[in-house]
Parts: structure tokens; sequence; C-alpha cells
């Protein structure tokens, strides 16, 4: 079976897993705990294609119609049932 | 900042009989409420256990006052168990879940562990009615199970195949009771239940509590009847039909008539919780007026949540019918006498206003005149006693005052008030204005105003409300004030300025070259208060005169500079620049308007260019004082011409009658050929269309432009010294396609894009023949308004003007409800310092504000910079 990372895909933004130093860097920088974070489920595909688990941070760089280029930080959880 | 508390969980649970007779203070059996004394029977729904809300009465439960007693609840022991019908929906479910014999889970042991042992993070997962397979054998003791129906508002049954016969039992209240009570607490924790605090049985209901009578308080009319409210007159129902129960059950009445009674006492319960329910009828008042019982308390917009706890009515407000007043600044609001006597604010007495404040005090509550000086209505002592100031005791009360009191004074000139107009859709429906207490029984306001408001003066009501603080005055002033709000932060421009008669007026004023004597310039610019003129631009026989363009731009600051065309502007191939036919190239160099008119881009509310650059350059107070100046010097303008419209301005010479009726004629004929060639079967289809909707679009194209035709028409006839061509080409009101459907054609009508179709048998109206395919036939309409239609196109006219209604109304309500849950999802997000957008809870909805975190309202239509604007104020030339 084909399989298509989504990656590749010009509508999908880059999404990296952050090291634990830069997530410990983003917490101070913005006074957060990780359950302030916006989420994304584990199985999302993009979350996917990166192999990310639950409870890492992803850094998400899109293009951005205001400003250019827009970073965001969501954190991977378990997509709860129903 | 971490929230003090944060909510673990919230548990939801059911009342149990217990539970309603360990809080209830009195067992009520009486369905009477008072005696003929007027004294509440003893055990009656008004029993001084409950309650009191006559004043001077004591509670027998809590020895208090009417003010200070809470109420009390009472019960009503019932005959027979009866169903709440809030549960009929977890009752029906768990009769189909459950074995009817041992009212075990009708799933084994191991199955249950299956479903629920899929997730273990997550917490334990809930049996849902899809988990169970329906008509089935039970598991534990065997027993074959029933398919259970359930019709509205509350009947079960059991039903199950007998042969060929279908059978049918009615479950009773008590029967179904009986069933939930065995269902036993592992099982029921398996469906999401907690069987500490939500028994199910509990939802059949054995005992009912009594509302205090705090809740359900009687009024006493004007002619001194009593009138109880709607929820006593039900509890009286219920309990006049439960005695009746209970005398027929203790003498051993019938089952037939136990049962009606049965069915009588449910229907009554039923309605007392929800008298909406589907499927039985609304119990109603002596007048035929459908009661309002304890859903119809909650629900809706007028309900508990909805109507009184996020949204209530305040004091401090005054509503009533606005219009305008182009002499007021846009900044103010003019205020009937009657209102600012009424409204007050608190000033708190001090050693350095205390002179002040015995004034307000001996000028008492009743000014008379809009130029007097402000009184008072109310004195409050430090112990926070209120005396109402009258006539009589203002010398006395003004020798008593001293620092530490506050005296609520009357609203006068310049007070700060906050104005509202309903809906309110964006941040600038409520604006702060200065007052200015005027004649009349009206609100004023600028019209330059109208457009953030969304108002208009043919019957519109607005809101006003006075601030009470320092702080919120304050407030008011620095960020609601209508200066700081000339900017939208919908699209970064001005959102206040000029409209209809602003606009035809300054560019009436500024089109073209004209020259005005002193005395014109002078009553063109009275309200600027200049202190001198600028040199004439022209002398003639020892006469001065200054030029229209001189005249506007002493109202421009004296050093701005910019270039752009005009809403009049044709867009030519080939821009001739200063050159230009129309004089819709707008050249400002160092505040002098060198050339181009003065119209709806330059000044009007949505896209002034002007305004929006004095905003940027000069600040919002230089703004609000142009757009005050503007709209006087346009009022001006248009006053020393005069401007008006009549049936005459309609008229088109004969030849120009006689081309129009040429070219509908010339299109007819084009449509029939069309026609001919369709029916022969010889037209050619475009591209992924029938030949029918080819023809269709062809007719559409057809006379669309047959239409334009004659507004080209009629427009060669009208010029600028048409008002409507004038208000069309200032874009102050109205376009060229208006003046076309009045002077030329009005041309198709169509219904969702189409010709009209709809109608009878092959036909749209008796007066055509089956299958005629013609202009007419199908809504064209020929007339213009000036001529008048014919009756059927004027019921072509009806169809095609009926659906723009329906959208409209259509519309409005869905976008009312999407804007009212947008607002419920996003009411408390807010820029935190760090440009981060949180929840109250600190969580991050964006990194930062927009992702480039500006205000659009500080923005230049978006655009954290201008570069335009200054880019041509360095170089003084356009960009
Ligand atoms: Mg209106
Ligand atoms: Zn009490
Ligand atoms: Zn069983
Ligand atoms: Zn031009």
């Amino acid at each position: 079976m084909s399989t298509i990372n989504v990656l590749d895909h010009v509508m999908v933004p880059e999404h990296k897993i952050m090291s634990e130093e830069d997530v410990q860097a983003l917490f101070s920088r913005y006074h957060l705990t990780s359950d302030q974070l916006p989420k994304i489920f584990h199985d999302d595909p993009a979350a996917k294609a990166i192999k990310a688990k639950i409870g890492d941070v992803i850094r998400i760089v899109r293009f951005s119609q205001t400003a250019g280029i827009a970073e965001s930080y969501r954190l991977v959880i378990k997509r709860p049932k129903k | 900042m971490p929230s003090p508390k944060r909510i673990g969980k919230i548990e939801f649970g059911l009342f149990s009989p217990k539970e309603i007779r360990k809080m209830s203070v009195r067992k009520i059996i009486w369905a009477d409420t008072y005696d003929e004394d007027g004294f509440p029977y003893p055990q009656g729904l008004m029993d001084l256990n409950l309650g009191v809300i006559d004043p001077g009465l004591r509670c027998k439960t809590c020895d208090q006052k009417a003010a200070d007693c809470p109420g009390h609840f009472g019960h009503i022991e019932l005959a027979k168990p009866v169903i709440h019908v809030g549960y009929t929906r977890l009752i029906r479910k768990l009769l189909r879940v459950t074995c009817r014999n041992c009212s075990r889970l009708l799933l084994p042991p191991t199955e249950i562990e299956k479903v629920l042992s899929t997730d273990e993070e997550s917490g334990p997962d809930v049996l849902t009615e899809k988990d169970i397979k329906k008509e089935q054998i039970c598991p534990h003791c065997a027993e074959q199970q029933y398919k259970i129906n359930f019709e509205k508002p509350t009947t079960f049954s059991e039903v199950w195949m007998e042969g060929n016969r279908k059978m049918e039992h009615k479950l009773t209240p008590a029967d179904i009771r009986a069933r939930l009570e065995k269902i036993p607490d592992e099982d029921l924790r398996a469906l999401g239940i907690n069987p500490v605090v939500a028994r199910p049985e509990w939802t059949i209901l054995t005992v009912l509590p009594v509302p205090p009578v705090t809740m359900r308080p009687s009024i006493i009319l004007e002619n001194g009847q009593r009138s109880e409210d709607d929820l006593t007159h039900k509890l009286v129902d219920i309990i006049r039909i439960n005695q009746r129960f209970k005398e027929n059950q203790d003498a051993g009445a019938p089952q037939l008539i136990i049962e009606d009674l049965w069915e009588l006492l449910q229907y009554h319960v039923t309605t007392y919780l929800d008298n909406e329910v589907a499927g039985c009828p609304p119990a109603r008042h002596r007048s035929g007026r459908p009661l309002k019982t304890l859903s119809q308390r909650l629900k809706g917009k007028e309900g508990r949540f909805r109507g009184s706890l996020s949204g209530k009515r305040v004091n401090f407000s005054a509503r009533t019918v606005i219009s305008p007043d182009p002499n007021i600044s846009v900044r103010e609001v003019g205020i009937p006498l009657a209102c600012a006597n009424e409204m007050t604010i608190p000033v708190r007495v001090t050693p350095f206003n205390i002179t002040e404040v015995r004034e307000f005090i001996m000028n008492g509550p009743d000014r008379k005149d809009v130029n007097a000086p402000c009184g008072a209505n109310y004195v409050i002592r430090p112990d926070n006693r209120r005396i109402r100031l009258s006539e009589t005791n203002l010398q006395t009360v003004s020798e008593m005052v001293e620092p530490g009191w506050t005296v609520e004074r009357q609203l006068r000139d310049t007070d700060v008030v906050l104005f509202n107009r309903q809906p309110s859709l964006h941040r600038m429906s409520i604006m702060a204005h200065q007052t200015k207490v005027m004649q009349g029984k009206t609100f004023r306001l600028n019209p330059a105003v109208c457009p953030p408001y969304n108002a208009d003066f043919d019957g519109d009501e607005m809101n006003l409300h006075v601030p009470q603080t320092e702080e919120a005055m304050a407030e008011a002033h620095i960020l609601l004030a209508v200066q700081e709000n000339i900017l939208s932060p919908r699209f970064g421009g001005p959102i206040i300025g000029g409209i209809h008669d602003h606009v035809s007026g300054i560019f009436m004023l500024t089109h073209g070259l004209r020259w005005f004597p002193k005395r014109d310039v002078l009553y063109l610019l009275e309200a600027r208060n200049l202190p001198r003129l600028p040199p004439p631009g022209r002398e003639e026989e020892g006469i001065p005169y200054w030029s229209n363009k001189q005249v506007f731009s002493l109202i421009l600051p004296s050093d701005l500079n910019m270039v752009f065309r005009a809403s009049s502007c044709q867009n030519c191939p080939q821009c001739k620049e200063e050159s230009c036919d129309r004089d819709a190239y707008v050249k400002i160099i160092d505040g002098l308007l060198h050339s181009g008119t003065i119209d709806k881009k330059s000044i009007g509310a949505f896209d002034g260019q002007i305004l929006h650059r004095i905003i940027r350059q000069y600040g919002m107070r230089r703004s609000a004082d142009f757009i005050d100046d503007m709209t006087k010097l346009a009022i001006r303008s248009i006053m020393l011409d005069g401007f008006s419209f009549g049936i005459d301005d309609e008229d088109l010479s004969k030849t120009e009658y006689g081309q129009i009726r040429e070219v509908l004629d010339t299109a007819a004929n084009d449509v029939r050929t069309r026609i001919k060639i369709y029916e022969e079967g010889a037209l050619e289809p475009m591209p992924g269309r029938t030949e029918e909707e080819t023809l269709e679009m062809q007719i559409m194209q057809v006379m669309g432009k047959a239409r334009d035709r004659t507004g080209e028409i009629a427009g060669r006839h009208l010029g600028l010294e048409n008002s409507a061509v004038v208000m069309a080409v200032s874009g102050a009101r109205g376009s060229m396609l208006n003046l076309t459907q009045m002077a030329g054609c009005i041309g198709q009508q169509s219904v969702r894009g189409e010709r009209i179709m709809r109608g009878y048998d092959e036909r749209t109206l008796p007066h055509f023949k089956r299958r005629d395919r013609g202009a007419e036939a199908h809504g064209f309409i020929k007339n213009s308004y000036k001529s008048g239609l014919s009756p059927t196109e004027f019921f072509f006219h009806a169809i095609g003007g009926r659906e723009g209604l329906v959208d409209t109304a259509v519309r409005t309500s869905q976008s009312g409800y999407l804007q009212r849950r947008m607002i419920n999802a996003l009411q408390d997000l807010k820029v935190a310092y760090d440009g981060t957008v949180r929840t109250t809870g600190g969580r991050i909805i964006q990194f930062l504000y927009g992702e480039d975190g500006t205000d659009p309202a500080k923005s230049s239509y978006g655009n954290p910079v201008d570069v335009k604007g200054i880019v041509e104020s360095v170089l003084k030339e356009e960009s």
C-alpha cells in the first residue's frame, strides 16, 4: 500500500516535534503550563506523519496573511472517545 | 494569572423521596390558599411554614419577616407514583437495556467488561443502548424480552407477538418503578449513572416538592382581588386530583376509574413541570392563556438564563426616539430636559466642592430650562439613608450636607454618557458621547454617526446609560468616546463620516470651479470660526472672490498632502490627471485643494480617504473636528444652491423615448429569432449546458443589455443638473441603475437568478399563450417606474420583489443566531500583555494576536504602516 505524506501537501504547514529544552524555553517565555497549550490529537494525520507521541509539543510554522510567517505550538493529546 | 479555585468536576443527581421529605417543612394536603379573612390555611399551599410574602407576617419556620425569609419547601404525598416528564428518555433507555424479570443488564458480564475496558487512561467508558441487542433472552434468568414502546409524553408499553397477533401491555408508573428499583448498582455504574446520587427509580415521583411561596407570590389586583401565580394554580390542580384519587382508592373504586384518575394526575404533574411537551395539550388559565410552569420559567429568550442572568434590565438608563441635528458635534448627544432631570450622577461631597454641591441642592429637582444650572434629586447620608429633595426641604438639606455625604446631581452639558442602538453587532454600537441638554423629547445625534449605529430616523429608538463612578466615566471617555471609534476594527478605515446630503453638498461645492463673494464664503464657513480669510483667488471690479476649492481647503490641516481619484472617476485607460473631464483627480498640496471633486471617496463613511489620512497624521481629536467642520460646510453648501428631486426630473425628450422603444423592440425581436432557432433545434448549446439553459442565458443576456442601453440613452439626457445624477456620481445615494429604472426601463425580474417560470400550466399567467418563451411572458418589464407598469408587469415585479424580502428575513435570523454562538464562545478571551490571546484560565488561543499583533483599528486598512500616506506627505505628489 502506497501512503502519501500529508506534510508534502502545499496546504499542510510545517510540523516539527520540539526538543525538551525548546519546550521549557517556550513555557518560560509565555509563563505556561502544558495544559494551557493548544492541543492536537495523537491520530491527527500531521501528528502521525512526524511520529509524535502523546505529551510531545509540536511547533507549527504557517504562512500567514497578516504576518508572513506565524508560529504556533500544540500539545499532543489522546483523542477522546466519541 | 491562575484562577483562585478550579472546578474539578460537576455532579448531577436526582432528589430521592427521602431527601424531598427531609427538606420539606410541611406536608401540604389542602388545595385552598387563603381563608375568608385572607389568612393562609394551615397545610394549604400558602402555609406560613413555606415562607411569607405579606409584609407584617412572620415565617413559622425561620421566624423572619417577608424581606428576610428565603422561603422553605413543602411536599405533597402522591396517591400513586407518576413519571417525571424530564426523564422519559432515560427511563426508556433503562427499560430497553435491562431485563423485564430480573432487571439486570441484558449483557453477560464478560461482554460488559469488553465494552468498558477498551480504554485504560481516559477512565471507564459507558454502555449505550446500541451495545445491547433488541428482544433477546436475558443472559441471567433466560427470560424472553419484549420491545418497549414509548408514546409521548409519558406512556410506556410492552409489545410482543403471540403467533400472528400483536400484543401490547401498558406499563403503569408503578410497574416501571418496580423494575427500575431492582437494577443493581454495578449495572448502573456501567451505564454511567452514579447510584449514590441518582437511583433511576427517583425519576418516578412518589412525593412532589412544593416550592416556597416566595417563588410563586400572589399579587393583589387593583380591585383588591388576589391573583395567584401560575405555579400555585397548577399545584391546586395536582392536590385536588390527588385528593380525589386517594378517596376513590380507599373506597375501592373500579379499576377503570382509578386508571382515569391516575392519568389525570400524571397530566397535571407533567404540565406542572413542563407545559410545552409534545403530545400533551397545554394547561390553560381561565382566560385561555397557556400557563407558565417550571420549564417555561427557564427556557428561551425571556427565561431565567437568557433573560435574567445573561441579560438584565439596568438602572440609570433611558430610551427614546432619535432625531438628527447637524448642528451638534459628532461627539455630542442631545438629551431631552425631562430625561436630564430624571437621570443623576453621584457626587461625593468634599471640602473642595461643598459650595458647588450646595448650589445643586438649592437648585432642586425641577429644572425648568435647558440653560439653567443642574439641580439634584437625592442626597445620601453617610449611613446610606437617602433623602429625596423637594421644593420644601432644599434649604434644610443644603445646610445639613458636609463632606462624606453624596449628592445625586442631574445631568448637565458635557457629562459623559454611553449611547447604544440595538442590535449591538460590533463595538461601535455603544459609544460615549458628551451630553447636551435640549428642548424636545427625542435624543438628538449628528447624522455623521449614523453609520456605526446603523441608525436612521424612521422611528428608531436608542438607549443611553449614565456611568456612575469616576472610573467608569474615565473609561468611557478614554476607550468609548466617538472620536476613538472613527476607525473601524473591521477594515481599518473610518466608519464615521459624511453621508447622504454631506456627500451631495460637498460634491456640489467642490465640483469644477466656482467663485464666491465674501458674503457666501462667510456663510459657508460660519461654523469654522476662522480668525481671518486667506487672500482672495480673484478680484473683479474691485470685488474679491474666493474659489470653491479655496473654501474647502479652509477646513483642511495646512500641511496635508495627498493625491487620489474620486468616486466619480471613470477609470479612463489614460488618466488626464488635473485636466480630467469629470474633475475626479483630487490633488491636495500643503492643505490646498488644487484639483478634483470632494465626494464619498474623500469624506464618506467607510471610505473617506481624507478623513483616514487626518486620523493617521493628526490624531482622533483633529479628525473629529474635521468631521464637524466638513458636515457643517457640506450642509451649508447644499443649502446655498438648494437640492431637490421631483417626478419631472425623470422626464426625457421625445427622441430618447423613441430610441428606448427602438432598443427594446430590437431586443424583443432578437429574442424571438433565438427562440425560433431553438425550436428548430438549431441552437448550439454552450459547453456543459442543455439547449434550453443556453437559450435562457442568451435571453437574459440580450434583455440585460437592452436595459443597460436604455440607461445609457437616459443618462445622455440627464446631466449633473439632475439631482439623482449628482447623488449617484458623488456616491451619496442611489446608482445609475436606479436612474435607469426610473427613467428608462425596469428590466428583467428574476427568481433565483432565472427568469420567472412559475405559475400556471406551461405559462406564468393566463394572459399569455402556453409555451410562450418571449420576454414579456417571463417577467421582462419594458416600462420605467415613471411610465408605470402594466398589470402583468406589476405582478412579475411583485414576484421578484418578494424574493428580496424573504432573503433579508431569513438572513437576519440566521446571522443573529450565528452571532450569538460566536459571542458565547469568544466573550472572555483577551489579549494579554505578552500579546497572546488567552482564555480566563490562561489557555492560549493565539500566540500573537491576529498572528501579527496589530490592532486593526489602529491599522491602515489592515496594514501596520500607511506607506502611501507617508510617501505622499514627503514627496507632495502621487506615489
Ligand atoms: Mg430605522
Ligand atoms: Zn422562613
Ligand atoms: Zn433476567
Ligand atoms: Zn479621470
